[in-house]
């Protein structure tokens, strides 16, 4: 079994600071991370190998400093790394992206096999779209499988797949044919540390590393920005909010005086409240 | 202004925009009605009420796009989507659509854009519209943006989509310039409910799908129902009480789901309880977690880092309590309580109880 784990790299949002006057990302110093929502589809990718048997390929597109987010997943347990790296894909919208992997992934799929599954994360933590994943599953003709909670069985020989996924108000337990695209969803496993045989064999692997042409793009204008139907025109800070909140004070003061203040003063703003708290409170 | 070519080629391709010919026909304002066990979802609404603005900006139609297994049930659906200022409902009634499943349902919805050419298409980020929407917006080949919190039509009659990005930190707004619809997902909540109008009438397209379920590679074996149903309730909720890392550990939390239960709430928490695993995602307040608009909103021991402030800033009344006094939440609270969320949560909670119960026995 062939599978294809897509994963990007990111900043590390919780340390991504914006410059005050400039209101620009200060990526100097951030760390930068997986995806970590793409590390439950590696997990998994690692689950159905071990079970079935066959190869993890992970593959991202980024610079060339992305080949550290594919050393770390080598290091988790994937058996090859391939980086995807061109200046023509700078400034690729989501569309444009799920062009690029699209290709690469057939390219993939030459070399060392078609893969039977296709998997991304949910969705990054810096565009947070969620659109990559259906957008590869279309340009491929792979059945699209978003929010994936468990794949309960993998059928090679019948080409088939059963799933779990989060639905509106529930989950769907689904039946489709291989090759698919699956979009795990988070905390649906516990994503392993990788031996020290995997760390080690991580940081010194021979990665892949292609260029468009190297990918066999040749239509450069589904690439980059030229690819690309969105364009962003502003970026701007949110707006502070125009009144201070007014202060409750709490000096010198016990809880119960506190919690008096607050409901009278929450009363206050919002007269109709009270009525509406007793009507719930009397289960009408 | 003016149609006057301009001389200097922008620095970037895409900045320029140069319709092409064949989307010029593209009119009207498109809103998904997701429709599933005999329910419109909420957000569907929520975004005709925003439709409309752009609608009437652009003086254009509104139009509600009905999908599902039966055709009596979708007919008795449209009226609510004409009931919230839909000029028409396009309907397609076909038994492979009864339940949600992305191939024939992407299908249908990129025959009806094709056919019909709308020139701004919304769906609601659920789930299902995310999952529609990500693969509507790659056959179709145009712009998709998602997440939006502001929607406006700009000078050149482009929408201009406004969301979040970097976690909150920045807000960016997008632009579909050359390709058609521009698309764009809205959470459920960002947007107010619209009044509805009773008795409002418009027309119905039926749209034949021509579907056959032998074509349809994916099986739906079962659906189980979520046994917390409340957690769905959570987005809805006129009253919220949500802890942070300043409740200090996770069995505090029970002070906060104690103070929403006398409320008759909802309760949830900040990013930081997910990942600590003291909570389900699915009770996750914020940019990545839910979006709410409670009347009231009492956020205990949270920071209010930007991605919270993103999903709770529609609330109408904002009652912080920290024991930082220069925490970030503070700069978007309507009340600032700088104090122990542990003793404070409780204090209220018993403040509450006794003047619901007393009145209730008095009344």
């Amino acid at each position: 079994m062939h599978i294809v784990v897509c994963i990007k790299q990111v900043p590390d949002s919780a340390q991504i600071r914006v410059h005050p006057v400039t209101n620009t990302i200060m990526r100097q110093g951030v760390p930068t991370i997986i995806n970590p929502y793409d590390l439950f589809a590696l997990e998994e990718a690692l689950r159905l190998r071990d079970r079935l048997g066959g190869t993890v390929t992970v593959l991202t597109m980024g610079p060339p400093m992305a080949e550290d987010s594919l050393r770390k997943a080598l290091g988790i347990g994937a058996d090859r790394g391939v980086l995807l790296t061109d200046r023509f894909f700078a400034g690729s919208d989501t569309l444009a992206t799920s062009f690029a992997l699209s290709q690469a992934i057939l390219k993939i799929g030459e070399t060392w096999g078609v893969p039977e599954v296709v998997f991304t994360g949910k969705q990054t933590i810096d565009g947070d779209t969620a659109q990559v994943g259906p957008g590869i599953a279309r340009r491929l003709g792979l059945q699209q499988l978003t929010y994936v909670s468990a794949i309960s069985e993998v059928d090679l020989a019948g080409k088939s797949i059963t799933v779990s996924r989060r639905a509106e108000g529930g989950v769907q337990e689904l039946k489709t044919a291989l090759p698919a695209l699956i979009t795990m969803l988070e905390g649906s496993n516990e994503v392993r540390r990788g031996s020290i045989g995997d760390v080690l064999r991580g940081a010194r692997a021979e990665l892949v590393t292609w260029n468009a042409a190297a990918a066999g793009i040749t239509e450069m204008g589904n690439c980059g920005l030229r690819g690309s139907p969105t364009v962003v025109k502003r970026v701007f800070a949110p707006k502070a909010r125009a009144t201070k909140a007014v202060p409750i004070e709490t000096r010198e003061r016990d809880a119960e005086t506190i919690a008096e203040d607050i409901i009278a003063q929450l009363y206050a703003t919002q007269p109709a409240l009270e009525a509406e708290l007793l009507r719930t409170a009397a289960g009408y | 202004m003016g149609t006057a070519p301009t001389p200097a080629a922008p620095s970037r391709a895409g900045m320029k925009k140069e319709l092409p010919e064949r989307f010029k026909s593209y009119k009207h304002v498109w809103v998904f009605i997701e429709y599933e066990h005999g329910e419109i979802h909420p957000v569907s609404l929520e975004l005709l009420g925003e439709g409309r603005k752009l609608a009437n900006k652009l003086g254009v139609e509104l139009a509600g796009v009905l999908l599902g297994g039966n055709r009596a049930a979708l007919q008795e659906a449209a009226v609510q989507v004409w009931e919230h200022d839909a000029d028409l409902v396009y309907i397609c009634a076909d038994p492979v659509l009864e339940h949600y499943r992305n191939e024939p349902y992407t299908k249908v919805m990129t025959d009806l854009v094709n056919t019909y050419q709308p020139e701004i298409f919304l769906l609601g980020a659920t789930v299902l519209g995310r999952d529609l929407a990500g693969a509507v917006a790659t056959t179709l080949l145009t712009g998709l943006t998602a997440d939006c919190t502001e929607l406006a039509i700009d000078d050149e009659g482009s929408l201009a989509a406004t969301r979040p990005t970097f976690g909150g930190s920045l807000l960016c707004t997008i632009h579909t310039l050359n390709f058609r619809p521009q698309m764009a997902t809205i959470r459920p909540r960002v947007m107010a409910m619209p009044p509805s109008a009773p008795g409002k009438k418009g027309r119905i397209i039926e749209h034949a799908a021509g579907l056959h379920e032998i074509d349809i590679i994916t099986k739906v074996l079962r659906f189980i129902p979520d046994r917390d149903s409340n957690k769905a309730q959570l987005a809805y909720a006129d009253i919220v009480v949500a802890g942070g890392m300043g409740l200090r550990s996770p069995e505090n939390l029970q002070l906060v789901r104690a103070l929403a239960s006398v409320l008759g709430g909802e309760w949830g928490g900040s990013r930081p309880l997910v990942q600590k695993g003291w909570m389900d995602a699915d009770r996750q307040i914020g940019q990545t977690g839910k979006t709410i608009r409670p009347k009231v909103y009492i956020a205990a021991g949270i920071s209010g880092a930007i991605q919270h402030r993103v999903g709770v800033e529609g609330a109408d009344t904002i009652i912080a309590i920290n024991t930082d006094r220069n925490a970030p939440i503070f700069d978007f609270a309507h009340f600032a309580v700088v104090g122990n969320a542990i003793e404070i949560l409780p204090a209220l909670t018993d403040a509450f109880r006794k003047r619901l119960s007393v009145n209730r026995l008095a009344g």
